[in-house]
């Protein structure tokens, strides 16, 4: 019924060419047209964070935003987190520190952190814990991902990911 | 190696992390989308429906042949209530689902649904349970002419000698507003049509898939052989998910009906109107006590108010029945008189949330003893001790048999944990600045692990309980689980494999547990009730033990050994005080392969067990230390203290991330989580904007101690522990509220405390007078 647009979006590095309706919001051309599916949609409101991915290195919520807005920007997904075979330090801290149960807000909370420690790698734990306010998790009761992202955060410290 | 007892990283974690789980909206592949249009009103006359032209749409006359959702208890005082899948007539609750439209995609199909026309005759809605249950009210439904759906009465031969005898009756009036389990993940189901077959195949984001496919094949009159239902990830239930939804069997009809797939993925509105809601409830108690503070008897009259639909398969006497049956806790006293009554309203259906009817009881027995030290002068810790049970079996004044626990051991080595005079003194000081501090005990026990006996006991049609494992060693030594049990976030599937793995000697790495389909599981109960570890471990344990035996028996005889002397360890068979040895992969080839050799012993590895236990009971202490503002009303958790004794630990990590989710959302139950309706029926807090799910701001670091009472009543001597947190966690807050305002002498009866509800207390109480 609608008019649709073609678009290039860049994810995770790799060019995907889709044609969707302006509507369209960018969970579900991740979703449903780039068969993107490690990003969850919780509320589609704006408030729980599931679907959170990194635009041109900034977290924001991928259900909030149009596809076409998206386009000529540089999309991280969760998938384009681990390199090859090996996980991110912040996988590692969620697995090691068992901050994820039901999985299902888990690639919202690895993209809000990965994207706040981007650009602050020295955040203190009150930063941190203030940040991750901004997502929801319903099983964990949340002190094992707060755990998770200060483990990874002094780890990528240490060693950054060159 | 013993594998029980370990933090192991969960085997599930690697999948989920890189974002490759499967929850049911990623399988939705070239499904047609499907989108209900739901009643915008509360009650009243369905007129007409108009369908835009060209429309794919259905309703209830369409579906006429389906049967209603009907769940049944055998009891004298409950009234059967049909739930038409899609209504022809009557609406009963705003957000339920009148018509059903299909289209291309999920947003073509909501614009057509937007489309759709229902024209209703509004009646006034029965919304408030008090309300309902008022002489000359409505009738919600008119088999059930006073609203009440389901009523269990009990009575003590002992009980009024015992309110005779008392040197103090305390009565409290205690309110436990609505709230719904919100998982993060909602509702949402695909079904795929097999054209060569006819057969459906329906994936859907539940915890019993098993009782899915009965349910519907019921209701459509079709074998259950021409359904296969599959939970795959699912994020997150907490009870929401077990009960059987219209919307399923509509999915399951229009696959059949149109021969193609269909899905349904639910927003969050949807999930919030037209799921299920869970805890609201209206208590009135009396407990009798002696002047020493010993707990006499009690005397409630129990409200539950149970929606406009009977929940499948555990029915609307879930809660009210559960209330009657276990609300003395763990406190011992045996002159009990109690009504309890499910109350039907034009609201969303009540079904099981974690916890189920507990977090209020224990809300109110916390209250009680609190309220009752304080007019006897005794403190909160000497009443409890005076009242907790302390010797086992324990019988309860309604009948239940309480195995062995801790109650009084776990209390004392929490107050020893904090410390409570140097609080004490602290808060003194901090008083006489203007910030008030307090501090909130809370003890209880949870029921787990219960069997078929439990849910017979409550008159049930259906009666859930046992669990059925297969299990498989193939010959590379590697084994298959198949279990009825269907994990949704709680890391079973480790904890069965490190159960499994010491049961048999190998690594739980090379363990698979399959679940969450009906063609590849034995018939099971799902997940629910504290139970998986408890039952489907049991069924796990008893199942890998009788090939171990085999194992055994096979080692034996190619060692040239007695079966007695061979140990299973570390990939290993052993024949102890020897150093023979065979690896146990190739004991496995052998059954397979050779096994001509081994006469009397069946080929293959192949077991399977049944488990269905009476049921034990987990207990904890909890305490909360929290911080209120007298300006705002807000409250701040500042520590939290949980001394668990839930048996044996299969794997601590996941037990504590159970402890600390739980806690999470007692926490919410105590402070910030409500739905609200107006008096028309309309649901205010439909959003996560409006229902307020605590945050990492709120969430205060949950502190634990473990005690390991090891019950003969579990088979891995572990017991239940999904539920424990967010039943202690509310009346420990609220009791550390009433704690902080003491000096103004405030009392808080419901929950949640939000930070209106404390300041119109403390306006009340003249502490402050603007706002």
């Amino acid at each position: 019924m609608a008019e649709r647009r073609s678009i290039i979006l860049n994810v995770n590095g790799r060019p995907h060419a889709v044609d969707v309706e302006p509507r369209r919001t960018l969970a579900d051309v991740l979703r449903e047209d780039c068969h993107l599916t490690g990003t969850h949609l919780g509320c589609e409101h704006g408030v729980c964070g599931a679907c959170t991915v990194l635009v041109d290195d900034k977290p924001i919520r991928s259900c909030l935003m149009f596809g076409v807005q998206a386009e000529g920007k540089a999309i991280r997904t969760v998938e384009g987190l681990a390199d090859g075979d090996s996980l991110h330090p912040l996988q590692r801290a969620f697995w090691e520190n068992h901050g994820l149960q039901c999985g299902f807000c888990t690639p919202g909370f690895l993209m809000l952190a990965a994207g706040a420690l981007q650009e602050n790698p020295d955040m203190s734990d009150d930063e941190i814990r203030d940040l991750l306010a901004s997502n929801l998790c319903r099983c964990t009761g949340y002190q094992n991902i707060i755990k998770a992202v200060r483990l990874a955060a002094a780890e990528m410290r240490t060693r950054p990911r060159e | 190696m013993n594998w029980i007892g370990r933090s192991l990283p969960r085997l599930e974690d690697p999948t989920l992390l890189r974002g490759g789980g499967s929850y049911v909206a990623d399988r939705i592949g070239k499904a047609a989308a499907v989108r209900f249009v739901r009643s915008p009103v509360a009650r009243g006359a369905i007129l007409n429906i108009e369908i835009p032209p060209g429309a794919i749409v259905f309703t209830g006359r369409d579906l006429a042949a389906v049967k209603p959702i009907r769940p049944i208890l055998h009891r004298p005082d409950y009234v059967a209530i049909g739930q038409p899948v899609l209504p022809v007539d009557r609406i009963s609750f705003a957000g339920q689902a009148v018509a059903v439209v299909v289209a291309d995609d999920a947003a073509a199909a909501e614009d057509l649904a937007d489309q759709v026309f229902v024209d209703i005759d509004a009646c006034d809605a029965i919304v408030d349970l008090e309300l309902a249950l008022k002489p000359g009210a409505a009738a919600v439904h008119p088999e059930a002419p006073s609203n009440v759906l389901v009523e269990g009465r009990l009575a003590t031969a002992d009980f009024d000698q015992a309110f005779a005898s008392a040197a103090e009756i305390v009565t409290l009036e205690l309110r436990s507003r609505r709230q719904s389990a919100a998982p993060l993940e909602g509702r949402g189901g695909v079904a795929a049509y097999d054209a060569a077959t006819g057969r459906v195949t329906l994936s859907a984001s539940v915890q019993m898939p098993h009782m899915l496919r009965t349910g519907i094949a019921d209701l459509l009159g079709i074998a259950e052989a021409e359904l296969r239902v599959i939970a795959p990830d699912v994020g997150g239930g907490f009870g929401q998910k077990m009960s059987l939804f219209p919307e399923y069997v509509v999915l399951v009809w229009l696959a059949r009906k149109l021969r193609r797939d269909v899905a349904w993925i639910e927003d969050r509105r949807e999930n919030f109107l037209a799921s299920a809601h869970g805890r609201d409830q209206a208590f009135t108690v009396r407990g009798a006590f002696a002047a020493d503070g010993r707990l006499l008897g009690l005397d409630a009259d129990l409200r539950s108010n149970v929606g406009a639909f009977s929940c499948y398969p555990v029915t609307c006497g879930v809660e009210p029945l559960m209330a009657l049956a276990e609300l003395s806790g763990p406190y011992n006293f045996q002159a009990y008189r109690v009504r309890s009554r499910g109350v039907t309203t034009n609201t969303c259906m009540m079904a099981p949330y974690r916890g189920v009817s507990r977090p209020m009881l224990t809300f109110t027995m916390e209250r009680l003893m609190d309220t009752a030290a304080r007019r006897l002068g005794l403190d909160a810790v000497e009443i409890r001790r005076r009242n907790l049970i302390d010797a086992f079996p324990h019988r309860s004044p309604t009948g239940l048999i309480y195995d062995e626990g801790s109650y009084k051991q776990a209390m004392e080595i929490a107050v020893e944990a904090v410390d409570l005079p140097a609080f004490r003194k602290q808060q003194q000081t901090l008083r006489a600045q203007g910030r008030y501090l307090g501090v909130g005990i809370s003890v209880f026990s949870e029921r787990t692990g219960y069997g078929t006996p439990a849910y017979a006991a409550r008159g049930m049609d259906i009666v859930p309980g046992y669990e059925i494992v297969d299990c498989t060693m193939d010959p590379s030594g590697h084994v298959e689980l198949r279990i009825g049990a269907s994990p949704h976030g709680q890391g079973l599937k480790t904890s069965l494999a490190q159960l499994v793995a010491d049961e048999l000697g190998i690594d739980p790495q090379h363990i698979r547990i399959i679940s969450g389909d009906t063609d590849a599981t034995p018939y099971g109960w799902g997940s629910f009730a504290s139970r998986s570890m408890v039952i489907a471990g049991g069924a796990s344990k008893l199942a890998a033990g009788k090939i171990a035996v085999k194992l055994k028996s096979i080692a034996a005889r190619l060692l040239e050994a007695d079966a007695d002397s061979v140990t299973l360890g570390d990939g290993w068979a052993r024949v102890s005080d020897s150093n023979q040895a065979i690896e146990i992969g190739a004991l496995a080839r052998a059954a397979y392969h050779r096994s001509h050799q081994f006469a009397g012993i069946t080929p293959g590895l192949h077991e399977n067990a049944v488990y269905d236990p009476g049921g034990t009971f987990s207990n904890a202490c909890h305490i909360a230390f929290v911080d209120v503002d007298i300006e705002t009303g807000g409250v701040t958790v500042d520590r939290f203290v949980v001394v668990e004794d839930a048996g044996v630990l299969i794997n601590p990590m996941i037990v504590d991330g159970q402890i600390a989710g739980g806690v999470a959302q007692g926490t919410a139950n105590a402070l910030y989580e409500e739905i609200i309706y107006d008096e028309a029926g309309n649901l205010l807090t439909a959003s996560f904007a409006d229902y307020l799910l605590p945050t990492a701001a709120e969430i205060p670091e949950i502190e634990i101690i473990h005690l390991e009472t090891v019950s003969p009543e579990s088979v891995t001597k572990a017991k239940g522990v999904g539920e424990g947190g967010a039943i202690g966690a509310p009346a420990a807050i609220i009791n550390a509220i009433v704690d902080a305002l003491a000096p103004f002498g405030i009392e808080i009866l419901e929950m949640p405390a939000t930070p209106q509800r404390i300041r119109d207390q403390l306006r009340r109480a003249g502490v402050v007078s603007h706002g």
